[in-house]
């Protein structure tokens, strides 16, 4: 079977994609440099900076003589693999089966896929069009080999190769365009053999005993005469399952035999790939075209079926079956790598296990909401608001220590409260104090203890806190807000409750 | 002769009662001191109750700080190793630097807070479920005899031990809880006459304890233990006499 193949150059990947994210650098001239030894060289240029006599691996330095109001960026390499990579993925629309040639073309493995767009020409026109509506400067064509295909979108200016006519169109095309080395291409070239047509005719065995084996594997994988390796990428495929019903599902009970046949089924896919549930949703597709879904997280990646399908129960009584349900789809919407078995992070008791508290939380979650589950970690902060951070994983580990040297209160309200105060003398711990119409005869005191506000977060007064005693000997935390004043009075405040 | 033989009788059908009611005694080889003996004493076979359910009535926030610093000892006391606690409240008033002192490193403690009693006790009755944990406390506000049933019914089986802090004023009810706690606070131990706010000394009431007497101590807590009168280091001043 003839098999037929698109070749999409981009010639200015990664400038055409600086420009697509930043507007005002559309039309201009630009070149992506990168360091070679004291060197800056030029590895990419817009098509503008081209047109002024560009060329990439220039040096930035002679490329400034040419255009001095050349602008430049930092090269990534990184990027521009994972752009090519993110294309090839959006081109799985036109055709399954996508290569990349890296490091700024892909290969598109057509054959059956164009009569769906009516023909070869509205096929590549389609293509054309929503590649230059996103920004891209590219060229396409398309040829029954992989070898013809590449060289006719570097090096013609036609489109298509009609099936079977790789020959006539490779002829007037240079030697380069049949992928040789740099050597090999030096030899054609003293030779005189500057197009194809100069050299295609000659006997195999002539061009092998001068050239080497490759140029003749070229040719006869340009000709089709010979097999190239198609590495296509592989399709991010959605962790998803499907269960039709043969009648409508109204019942909770039938709605859950539902959700247990399709996690089982997701969880067993999941596991060979070694990840599991972090996010799950289900959809169902009732009689009446109306779509009901639920969704679940947790907290740790997880294939347990019985798990998962308590979350799930939680919501059951969200869906409303009304007629009733002829379609359901579960799908991971996200995954994450299984947790190793044992948990060295917390050292705890034998029989603890930290997925069956993560499963526990995970059920709580569901009812209360992610952000009704805390931990606390020291932060390196005396401002108290500032001293703890909560978080919402539950396995991260304190950075530092919980600080020891300091006492402080075991309960600490969510807003300091003003209190009346009688104090004897500035920087003494008051007598008495008013605390919600009750008044406290303090009895022992420590203090104080002057806690500077951080001027690099927070402007203010400080606060100079005193632990004292009542007569009850319940204990409290007081403090005075900034300075003593001869003529202001001080603000006190009451911030929390000790043992 | 014959009196031995009826101490024995009678002291077999009290154990049989006590397993009827879901009261494991631990066999004798396995007792382990937990080394706060002043408290084990006054529950039965001299053993403090774990896996079951403790409920502390505390209701000013002078009263939660203490309750909730001797909770932080006795589990402290109670897990050698660094266990996972759940706190599941209304809202965390708990500040946690200042727990680190009683024994507990605030991040051991997953905190959960909702709004709704009828979800707190849920999740209580959830996270008692689960075997992994080393303690469950909840705040609740009150809590019928039915419900703490169901609680006790729960750690039954899981064998976790659970703090229910009651929050509620006025009358209270009976519960299925194998004993009664009320923490208020006491003027601060100052040792060797230091002047300052000494160490925290709290007046423990156990109000009811299930097939125990009740009980009224004073307990202070300092370098990480708790001291009653009798193991406290020696000190020449004496603070207030040890209730009856």
């Amino acid at each position: 079977m003839i098999k037929r193949y698109v070749s999409i150059w981009f010639p200015h990947l990664m400038a055409d994609q600086m420009a697509i994210q930043q507007k005002e650098l559309e039309g201009q001239a630009y070149v992506l440099v990168t360091q070679e030894r004291n060197k800056q060289i030029i590895i990419a240029i817009s098509h503008q900076a081209k047109k002024l006599g560009l060329k990439s691996n220039m040096p930035l330095a002679d490329a400034r003589i040419i255009l001095p109001s050349l602008q430049a960026f930092k090269y990534q390499a990184l990027r521009q693999q994972k752009l090519l990579k993110m294309l090839a993925e959006w081109f799985i629309r036109y055709s399954p089966n996508i290569a990349l040639v890296s490091p700024d073309g892909l290969f598109l493995e057509v054959s059956g896929c164009t009569h769906l767009w009516k023909g070869e020409k509205p096929y590549l026109q389609e293509i054309s069009m929503r590649l230059k509506k996103a920004g891209y400067h590219f060229k396409i064509g398309m040829a029954d080999t992989l070898g013809a295909a590449w060289a006719i979108t570097h090096y013609a200016e036609n489109q298509i190769v009609k099936s079977g006519e790789q020959l006539q169109a490779l002829l007037p095309l240079p030697a380069k365009a049949l992928r040789l080395t740099d050597d090999t291409l030096q030899r054609l070239a003293k030779l005189g053999f500057h197009q194809i047509e100069s050299f295609i005719h000659i006997a195999p065995s002539t061009l092998r005993r001068r050239f080497g084996e490759e140029i003749n594997l070229r040719i006869a994988q340009a000709l089709g005469q010979q097999p190239e390796a198609f590495e296509p990428i592989s399709e991010p495929h959605p962790y998803q399952e499907r269960l039709h019903c043969l009648e409508p599902i109204q019942t909770a009970k039938g709605i859950e035999i539902a959700i247990e046949n399709l996690l089982e089924n997701l969880c067993s896919i999941l596991q060979k790939d070694d990840v599991g549930f972090r996010n799950a949703i289900l959809k169902c597709y009732r009689l009446d075209g109306k779509l009901q879904q639920i969704s679940i997280g947790t907290n740790q990646a997880s294939i347990h079926v019985k798990h998962l399908f308590k979350l799930f129960e939680l919501k059951i009584n969200q869906i409303e079956p009304d007629l009733g349900i002829e379609l359901f789809i579960m799908e991971a919407t996200k995954v994450e790598t299984l947790p190793k078995q044992q948990e060295a992070l917390w050292q705890i008791q034998a029989q603890s296990n930290l997925s069956e508290v993560s499963e526990l939380l995970d059920r709580i979650g569901i009812k209360a909401g992610k952000n009704a589950i805390r931990r606390y970690l020291p932060q390196e902060h005396h401002w108290p608001e500032h001293s703890v951070t909560a978080i919402n994983d539950i396995q991260q580990q304190p950075a530092t220590e919980w600080p020891n040297h300091k006492l402080r209160p075991t309960v600490l309200l969510n807003q300091p409260e003003p209190i009346q105060v009688s104090a004897p003398i500035p920087d003494y711990p008051p007598m008495t104090f008013t605390y919600k119409g009750l008044l406290h005869r303090v009895i022992k005191a420590d203090g104080p203890e002057r806690i500077e506000r951080e001027w690099w977060l927070n402007e203010g007064k400080h606060r100079d806190y005193y632990y004292v005693e009542d007569e009850k000997g319940q204990r409290y935390w007081l403090f005075r807000l900034g300075h003593y004043h001869s003529e202001i009075a001080a603000q006190w405040f009451i911030h929390g409750f000790f043992a | 002769m014959q009196e031995f033989l009826r101490k024995t009788v009678i002291e077999r059908l009290q154990r049989q009662i006590l397993d009827l009611e879901g009261y494991k005694a631990k066999p004798q080889h396995q007792h382990q001191k937990l080394g706060f003996d002043y408290i084990e004493k006054y529950f039965p076979n001299q053993v403090f109750p774990t896996g079951t359910i403790h409920e502390f009535i505390s209701t000013q926030p002078e009263h939660t700080a203490s309750t909730s610093a001797f909770i932080m000892g006795l589990l402290a006391k109670l897990n050698t190793h660094q266990g996972i606690y759940v706190w599941i409240g209304k809202q965390r008033q708990l500040f946690p630097p200042g727990l680190n002192y009683f024994g507990i490193p605030a991040h051991q403690i997953i905190f959960i807070s909702l709004t709704k009693p009828k979800d707190i006790l849920w999740a209580t009755e959830e996270a008692l479920k689960c075997q992994s944990l080393s303690g469950v406390i909840s705040e609740l506000e009150a809590i019928t005899f039915a419900q703490s049933q169901r609680l006790q019914l729960t750690v039954e089986k899981s064998k976790v031990t659970g703090f229910i802090l009651r929050t509620q004023t006025g009358p209270i009810h009976a519960t299925a809880c194998a004993a009664r706690w009320q923490i208020s606070p006491m003027a601060s131990l100052n040792l060797n006459q230091l002047p300052g706010v000494g160490f925290a000394n709290w007046q423990v009431e156990l109000l009811k304890v299930r097939n125990g007497n009740t009980a009224s101590f004073s307990i202070s807590w300092h370098n990480g233990q708790f001291h009653t009168i009798e193991n406290s280091v020696p000190h020449p001043f004496i603070p207030h006499a040890i209730g009856s």
